[in-house]
């Protein structure tokens, strides 16, 4: 391998470690989100030359963010027409030290601006997708067009909507910051709910062939990672990890080669991912010996169970019932009390799972979700009354908007009937 | 920084006046408490009912009775703030009576 290459790889891998790093800390240091990007973006192209001039740096994290306070500097010094700005390149320079392989003392501060970073960017005052769109740029250094790519929008929409929110955050005053102890618990739920949004587009997206959708399943992998590194002391960090590694685990597993949905029942268990299962359980049981367990913890746990039963028969569905029971403390949602309905018919036979179905039609919380009359079908098929699986398949299938839902309901409908 | 509350009211709720308002605890709360050192200025405003609306087009001074658009709620008063962040603005906001009871009240930087 050339010399050119590990340069090149050096500088790749930089930008997947540090990339959020370099611009985390420049915003707090400059105030201004686009200086701060563009000045990355230099620090990255120069580091290409540099490096393979003078070597790789021994702290690549640290050259880039000196480089890219330099290039924030000059731009500053060069636009100072105004005493504002004047002042903020005096901030900038006063900060400025030449980069040294050896100090090693801004570590914790560095993670304190990803920290800072990523609850800025979830702030509950922004539009939700404009959180994740930020977050995906300004943290995980995904460019404008493949988040526009990502979420199916046209790339002027996406930029719009950044520029957007990088205005409102500096006009309405969004502070940058962790915030303070009694906003932290409802900000950190804010955080990882944007997370976990981000996983499910592209888990949604696993029966498509756009790969870059299903990108946003490692994207959101990566970044809760990132921020259970950084709040180690908070369960529920550590419970989202979980989970999404023990649904990711499972992804590939979802849909055949022709595209159609496979039921977790039917699915390869041999083709699961056993790194992922483990790293998911080993992370959930540190998570659980905290005993503050949460909305994330518990689903989990639930994945858990499946992932780590040898066969589908071996599936503890009685303790995935009492789970289930447990999150509708967390959750009190219609759609979880569903789910919990499913564990209980398969737990306790289909009698008992219908009846809980039967609680909800008539609540009608879910009147018009078609996995409600899919419930009651699967319930009625396994416990042999096929004629009328057959007309909740009908009613489920007047209601599904999903092309492979849609196909799957259908062949279930076949098979009731010809039986 | 300077931020602009706006408390709004449904249209069709009690309409009390300052004194009404001094008079209830809740109000009192937000008024010796919350808001202590932090409000610049602002005032009450009487309903929707008393509103003129002016408009101007060509030469001619068109009036209306009443707010300009048929809406949901009106506004009812407003506070300038003078705080930290958006943060501190949204706590002041949140603990303000006219953010229950089916109102709202928008929090909008001042343009500096």
């Amino acid at each position: 391998m050339s010399a050119t290459d590990d340069v090149e790889k050096a500088v790749a891998a930089a930008f997947r470690e540090e990339w959020g790093q370099v611009v985390a800390t420049l915003i707090r240091v400059t105030g201004d989100w686009d200086l701060a990007e563009e000045s990355a973006q230099d620090a990255f192209a120069q580091a290409l030359d540099r490096w393979r001039r003078d070597g790789i740096p021994r702290r690549p994290g640290a050259w880039l963010t000196t480089t890219a306070r330099h290039r924030a500097l000059d731009v500053l010094r060069r636009e100072a027409v105004g005493a504002a700005k004047l002042r903020e390149a005096a901030v900038l320079a006063r900060d400025e030290g030449p980069y040294d392989p050896e100090y090693d003392g801004e570590d914790s501060g560095v993670q304190d601006d990803r920290l800072r970073l990523i609850f800025t960017c979830c702030h509950p005052a922004l539009p939700i997708e404009a959180r994740v769109a930020l977050t995906l740029r300004t943290l995980a250094g995904l460019t404008t067009p493949e988040i526009a790519r990502a979420f199916i929008v046209p790339e002027a929409t996406m930029a719009q909507r950044l520029v957007r929110a990088k205005k409102k955050i500096r006009n309405a005053g969004i502070p940058y910051r962790v915030p303070p102890a009694h906003l932290l618990p409802e900000r950190t739920t804010g955080v990882l709910g944007v997370l976990y949004l981000l996983f499910n587009e592209g888990y949604a997206a696993s029966s498509g062939a756009d790969l870059v959708r299903t990108d946003l399943c490692a994207e959101a992998i990566r970044l809760a990672r990132l921020l259970a590194r950084l709040m180690p002391d908070e369960p529920e960090t550590l419970g989202l990890l979980a989970l999404l590694l023990l649904h990711d685990a499972r992804r590939h597993t979802r849909v055949d080669a022709a595209g159609e949905l496979v039921t977790l029942e039917d699915q390869d268990r041999s083709a699961w991912d056993r790194a992922e299962i483990d790293e998911g359980t080993a992370l959930l049981e540190t998570a659980l010996r905290r005993g503050r367990p949460g909305a994330y913890q518990i689903q989990a746990a639930i994945a858990a169970c499946h992932t780590t039963a040898t066969t589908a028969e071996d599936t503890d569905w009685a303790d995935i019932a009492a789970l289930y029971g447990e999150l509708s403390r967390f959750v009190p949602s219609a759609v979880v009390r569903l789910n919990r309905a499913v564990a209980v018919g398969m737990s306790e036979g289909a009698d008992a799972g219908l009846a809980l179905v039967a609680d909800l039609e008539r609540e009608g919380d879910l009147t018009g979700y078609h996995l409600l009359p899919a419930t009651r079908a699967d319930l009625l098929r396994r416990s042999g009354r096929t004629r009328e699986a057959a007309e909740a398949y009908e009613r489920a299938l007047e209601l599904v908007e999903n092309d492979a839902e849609r196909r799957f309901l259908q062949k279930r409908l076949a098979e009731c009937r010809s039986a | 920084m300077k931020y602009a509350l706006l408390f709004c009211t449904p249209v069709g709720a009690e309409e009390r006046s300052p004194a009404e308002h001094a008079a209830d605890p809740r109000f009192a709360a937000y008024f010796d408490e919350v808001r202590a050192g932090r409000v610049t200025g602002g005032a009450r405003l009487r309903p929707a009912s008393d509103a003129t609306t002016v408009r101007v087009r060509g030469d001619e001074v068109l009036l209306s009775d009443g707010p300009f658009a048929e809406t949901k709620e009106y506004l009812a008063g407003i506070s300038f703030i003078d705080v930290a962040d958006l943060d501190e603005a949204i706590a002041l906001a949140a603990r303000h009576p006219a953010a229950l009871d089916g109102g709202s009240v928008e929090v909008r930087p001042v343009w500096e």
